[in-house]
């Protein structure tokens, strides 16, 4: 190991500064691309008057959460009621550290840049140790506001999020199980290249179009809108019977923070989905030369794959109906779990026999 | 004082004061967070001491499922209704003097050790160790097998995996076959008799619970 001097802290900075600016600028893109997208699907125009398409229209509603009153209910828990929004978002901003976000490349100085903030051997299960805890935000916030629907909220967000939390981690062991590591790292360059499929096809060799492993995809997708707390799956908040769930009672600032965790969450989301079956930063058909022009193609990819996977959580919340509650759970417990576990076995023989 | 030393006294005075709090509190759901932040203080030993693996696994089983569960049924119990007025319970001489013995117990077992710089034993933690027999040759001529130890230095989930599959494998998977029966009694105890009203009044869905639950009974008493 060599020391550390003034420049990885530097370039450690600028990895946290780029990811950091990203993450929160992605809460009011995202509101807009929901709006828009929304009015898309619903043949309406969606917000257009402040700025070029309405582009502004985020920056006019964050304004509007600041300037808002802040209100504390009167039976409300005070110090749990202020701090589950920030619980609710820590977790959300975190997880994306380990995720790596291009390739990497060497720099003039002979240092390897690599596009990851923290580059731990055991990135996934961090990941999941983080976003486990991001059901405390919503659970303390259901609580603490001493309010009989936000309860319900914090209840069932509790519940959904124990049993999707299986199925989505047992689904993510398949990919861990081929790549044969716990770093994110391993699991995007064992990605890279392709493979040719019946002699016919050539296929980036992502773990999507793996025959071991297109099911522990579906598994993952669609445990991440559970996850999420997005439409087909949205308890914790479902307005049609808990009037707005969990944050039923939260106004200005402290609303904003859970509604920008939720879209974080999102992002972090579909940034694994594209970690872990779609290759992440690897573009398909090329292989990128080891520069800094390889490294921004592949930011560039990346950032496509995410996108991507963002507008289809738009598409989704806005076509699909919420679920009933008991169906939510025997969908979770009856069809997906066994789904994740006959997807390892299948990996396991996939491996066992050298397909892998 | 070197930095560890500093975060290793910060968070372990957290964790001993909140393990407290989470006893001494009146609210159960205050209890439940107090332990939450028990729970991530170890977690952050854990990753100190070298053993990031076993750190976020007890965030993700302990802080991330078992504490959630418990929340979820702290805040069913309606809180409100709880009388309050008592801080100690009946019991407390006898609870005093368990305690009391749980303490000497391990203070008397765990060994006093020096704090150090985590970089120490992190070579330990990340080794898997393989065995094999080999035929040795001794200084008088005889050939000998012997059980050789060969040591690998890998990755700390490596490690864990390695020893809870080989050296540990009955321990572990005794504990597993422990938990699933705990589960299946949960099962059998949550599930309760339905009267004969009850049975007519009911919607199909339910009454496919109740012939498995039967089912699960008469499998149970043969």
């Amino acid at each position: 190991m060599h020391g550390i001097d003034w420049v990885d802290v530097g370039l450690s900075v600028l990895k946290i500064a780029i990811v950091l600016g990203a993450m929160l600028n992605v809460t009011p893109i995202m509101v807009w691309v929901e709006r828009r997208g929304s009015a898309l699907i619903q043949d309406r125009p969606g917000p257009n008057r402040v700025g070029p398409f309405g582009l502004f229209q985020s920056f006019a509603d964050a304004f509007k959460f600041i300037l808002k009153e802040d209100m504390l209910p009167a039976k409300a828990n005070k110090i749990l009621y202020t701090i589950a929004p920030m619980f609710g978002l820590i977790p959300a901003l975190t997880t994306i550290a380990v995720v790596p976000w291009g390739r990497p490349f060497t720099l003039p100085g002979g240092r390897l840049f690599e596009p990851i903030i923290a580059n731990v051997n055991i990135g996934i299960l961090l990941i999941f140790a983080l976003a486990s805890m991001g059901v405390y935000g919503i659970v303390m916030a259901g609580w603490a506001s001493a309010n009989k629907y936000s309860l319900f909220g914090g209840i069932r967000a509790s519940a959904q999020m124990i049993s999707y939390e299986l199925s989505l981690t047992l689904a993510a062991v398949s990919v861990l199980l081929a790549a044969g590591s716990l770093s994110l790292t391993d699991v995007v360059w064992r990605q890279t290249g392709s493979f040719v499929l019946f002699n016919v096809i050539k296929l980036p060799a992502w773990n999507i179009f793996s025959p071991a492993m297109w099911m522990a995809f579906i598994v993952f997708f669609v445990s991440g809108f559970a996850e999420t707390n997005r439409m087909p799956f949205d308890f914790a908040e479902a307005d049609a019977e808990l009037v707005a769930g969990y944050h039923t009672e939260y106004s200005s600032m402290k609303f904003a923070l859970f509604f920008m965790s939720e879209y974080m969450a999102m992002a972090t989301m579909s940034a694994l989905v594209t970690t872990l079956f779609l290759g992440g930063w690897d573009i398909p058909w090329y292989t990128e030369p080891a520069t800094w022009v390889g490294f921004a193609l592949s930011v560039l990819s990346f950032v496509t794959k995410v996108s991507i996977i963002l507008f289809i959580f738009v598409w989704v919340r806005w076509t699909i109906p919420r679920l009933k509650y008991d169906l939510l759970m025997k969908l979770g417990w009856k069809v997906f779990l066994p789904m994740a576990v006959v997807n390892i076995v299948i990996v396991a023989l996939f491996i066992a026999r050298g397909w892998l | 004082m070197s930095p560890a030393l500093v975060v290793f006294l910060v968070i372990g005075t957290i964790a001993v004061a909140s393990s407290i709090l989470v006893v001494a509190m009146r609210n159960p759901v205050h209890s439940a967070l107090f332990l939450l932040l028990t729970f991530l203080c170890v977690a952050i030993l854990f990753v100190m001491k070298g053993a990031e693996f076993v750190g976020a696994v007890q965030v993700l089983v302990y802080a991330g499922g078992i504490m959630v569960l418990f929340l979820f049924v702290v805040m069913l119990i309606n809180v409100r209704h709880l009388p309050d007025e008592r801080v100690l319970s009946n019991f407390w001489k006898g609870g005093l003097l368990v305690g009391l013995a749980v303490f000497l117990l391990f203070f008397t077992m765990v060994r006093p050790g020096v704090f150090h710089d985590p970089v120490a034993s992190d070579q330990a933690l990340r080794t898997t160790y393989t065995y094999r027999h080999r035929k040795v040759h001794q200084p008088d001529g005889t050939v000998v097998r012997k059980l050789i130890r060969r040591g690998k230095v890998v990755g700390n989930s490596e490690a864990v995996g390695m020893a809870l599959y080989t050296d540990y494998l009955v321990p572990f998977e005794v504990a597993s076959l422990f938990l699933l029966v705990a589960m299946i009694g949960a099962i059998v105890i949550g599930k309760r008799e339905l009267s004969a009203i009850e049975e007519e009044n009911i919607p199909a869905y339910m009454l496919e619970r109740s012939e498995t639950e039967h089912e699960v009974k008469e499998a149970m008493s043969a």
